[in-house]
């Protein structure tokens, strides 16, 4: 033990778990890369050799371009929507005296353990029913609901984090509700919304089953891709898309949880505005 | 202070919240460019009050008047007030100028107007070269200090401020009470100040209203309330008072005659309070009240044979307690130590309590 005290000292077997459990995590997902760079249209071993063919095939192909375009489309519109209904969310349930509470925001956090196939058959039924047509305003309909969650578990350690009390010193110094959520609570949970725009905006473009369910004849990327896994010719292809995807992903996931990294700290003496 | 010149009138204010009173049938008068301060433990309602008056929190009945004005109904940014809330809630996202500007918006200032006005404050709080600073970045001593800019550039009618040396040190908070009675006596507007501290409220107040679940005892000025409180909590919560229970025995125009327990037939003032003979009351002597000697005293009205329990030596002046036949707990006596030498003190000696009729104090308790 040495120096170290009891609580921090160095656990073999736990550093073993921790290293195999990031081995097991990531090493699946590191095969994409690996062999988006591999000169063969078979996904196996041994690597035939290096290559960059499939990541400049892509270019050529107007689909792949045109569903890019319709995630993106979806994605910014869903960020929006959900981080601005986060926003009200979390107001009203670290503000108010709101009864209930308990359960509203039990409510609110369902969809993150509903099974999105059910959401996903519920919202298509529904939407039929109303006749509406699928298009990807009921994709961006149905990404709302799945990223709202997210939205609003980003937020509320934004709006718990600082007192409240400089609310009421704003209206003390004679701004309005209107005015004082402008000059006060906006910057000061700014960080928090522009991590939740990434977050919602990463879970969007990714979503698989309510894009299914609710896509019309415009195809999302991850529907896109779905559909392309029946030709063997360009899978390799789809291997550099999705090797993208994830290294863009990671990076706005990264920049959202760096950006809102001090959420929860106990003073705002570290709280960055801009 | 009748209620025709009161500048903050608060007529039978109740307060509920959910089943609990937070406050209880309030009435007081605050007059124009007076220190007020509202004391008591914590709980009492105290800070609950406050906050009505800058409209954070509604009453539940009765009516609030600032300047003439009733503020029921009224918004926190309509009233003309302004607080200093007790972790001064500064803006966390702005620096030092802008926490102090802010409130200035509204009036559509030119920008040099703006800054000038700005200058001025800083300069008040002794803070002039802190404007680029980040509020965050301050001692919590120099926060409070931008509290009260902000709050003062509005220029107010009255300002509240919420324990606002509460989270300050000893040193700093006794210096930041010369200061802030100071500022009040330059800008002369009327501060009402909440304050669990008795000796901060005694140092500070014109007038202070003592508060106890939600009840105000006793509206006075620091002097009265020390000397003449109403009742044994008043007493008992400022400064340390002792306790003998009596029976008037006659009373004769301003003076009352009463049996003492321990103390034997003591006469004192009647001050406010309407006594018959017959009547139990409570005999309230300060601790510093009483002499202390070893002899029997010549030099005043009464004297007691007592017993020496306890001493404790605070430098200045010296706290004892004795032991008198027939009273239950021990008497407090509080004694300068002008003729002190470094000797030790036998402090289980028989030593003598003497006291004059002018410092008994008579309360009747209900």
């Amino acid at each position: 033990m040495k120096s170290d005290t009891y609580i921090k000292r160095s656990n073999r077997p736990l550093q073993f778990y921790a290293v195999l459990f990031l081995i097991v995590l990531y090493v699946p997902v590191l095969f994409l890369p690996l062999f988006s760079f591999n000169d063969s249209i078979y996904v196996s071993f041994p690597l035939k050799g290096f290559t960059f063919q499939w990541y400049l095939e892509l270019l050529d192909r107007e689909p792949v371009w045109a569903s890019l375009m319709n995630s993106i489309k979806v994605a910014v519109t869903t960020s929006i929507i959900a981080t601005g209904f986060g926003i009200f969310a979390a107001k009203a349930i670290t503000r108010y005296r709101l009864p209930g509470r308990g359960p509203v925001v039990g409510f609110i956090m369902l969809p993150l353990v509903v099974p999105g196939i059910i959401l996903g058959v519920a919202l298509l039924v529904l939407i039929s029913q109303l006749g509406i047509r699928l298009s990807l305003y009921t994709v961006t309909a149905g990404h709302v609901i799945v990223c709202l969650p997210f939205a609003i578990a980003t937020l509320i350690p934004r709006f718990e984090g600082f007192d409240k009390s400089v609310e009421e010193a704003s209206a003390d110094l004679g701004e309005n509700a209107w005015w004082t959520f402008w000059r006060v609570t906006f910057p000061i949970v700014f960080p928090g919304i522009l991590a939740s725009l990434l977050l919602t905006f990463t879970v969007s473009f990714d979503e698989f089953i309510m894009a299914f369910f609710l896509s019309g004849t415009d195809a999302t990327l991850p529907i896109y891709i779905w559909g392309q896994l029946r030709f063997p010719q360009a899978f390799p292809s789809i291997l550099a898309m999705a090797s993208i995807i994830l290294v863009v992903s990671f990076i706005l996931v990264f920049l959202g949880q760096w950006i809102n990294r001090d959420a929860q700290s106990e003073s705002l003496e570290s709280t960055k505005n801009t | 202070m009748t209620q025709d010149n009161a500048f903050i009138s608060i007529r039978h204010v109740n307060k509920f919240f959910g089943s609990f009173q937070a406050i209880k049938n309030v009435s007081m008068d605050i007059g124009h460019g007076e220190f007020f301060s509202l004391l008591g433990p914590s709980g009492c309602g105290k800070t609950t009050l406050l906050r009505m008056l800058a409209g954070f929190e509604a009453v539940s009945s009765g009516e609030i008047y600032i300047d003439g004005q009733p503020m029921s109904g009224v918004a926190p940014h309509h009233r003309p007030v302004n607080m200093v809330f007790q972790n001064y809630a500064i803006f966390p996202h702005l620096n030092v100028r802008d926490n102090i500007a802010y409130g200035l918006r509204k009036l559509k200032l030119s920008r040099s107007n703006r800054n000038e006005m700005v200058d001025e404050m800083l300069e008040l709080i002794k803070l002039p070269e802190y404007g680029d600073r980040k509020a965050t970045q301050l001692s919590g001593g120099q926060r409070q200090r931008i509290a009260l800019a902000r709050a003062l550039i509005l220029k107010p009618k009255v300002l509240l401020l919420d324990e606002p040396l509460g989270a300050l040190d000893k040193k700093l908070r006794e210096q930041m009470q010369l200061e802030l009675r100071a500022l009040q006596r330059t800008v002369g507007i009327t501060f009402v100040f909440v304050t669990h501290d008795q000796e901060e409220a005694l140092t500070l107040s014109d007038r202070i209203a003592v508060m106890s679940e939600g009840r105000d005892l006793q509206v006075d000025t620091p002097t009265r309330l020390y000397e003449n409180p109403v009742n044994s909590e008043v007493a008992s919560f400022i400064g340390t008072m002792n306790f003998f229970d009596g029976v008037v025995t006659s009373i004769k125009g301003d003076t009352v005659v009463i049996k003492v327990d321990g103390l034997g037939e003591v006469s004192a003032p009647a001050g406010k309070v309407s006594l018959l003979a017959g009547d139990s009351v409570s005999v309230a002597i300060r601790p510093e009240k009483f002499s202390l000697t070893d002899e029997k005293p010549d030099d005043v009205q009464y004297c007691v044979k007592g017993h020496l329990d306890n001493a404790a030596y605070l430098g200045e002046r010296s706290h004892y307690y004795v032991r008198v036949e027939g009273v239950s707990q021990p008497v407090a006596v509080s004694a300068q130590n002008r003729n002190r030498t470094g000797e030790a003190e036998d402090r289980k000696r028989p030593v003598w309590l003497g006291w004059d009729s002018a410092a008994v104090v008579v309360l009747k308790d209900d």
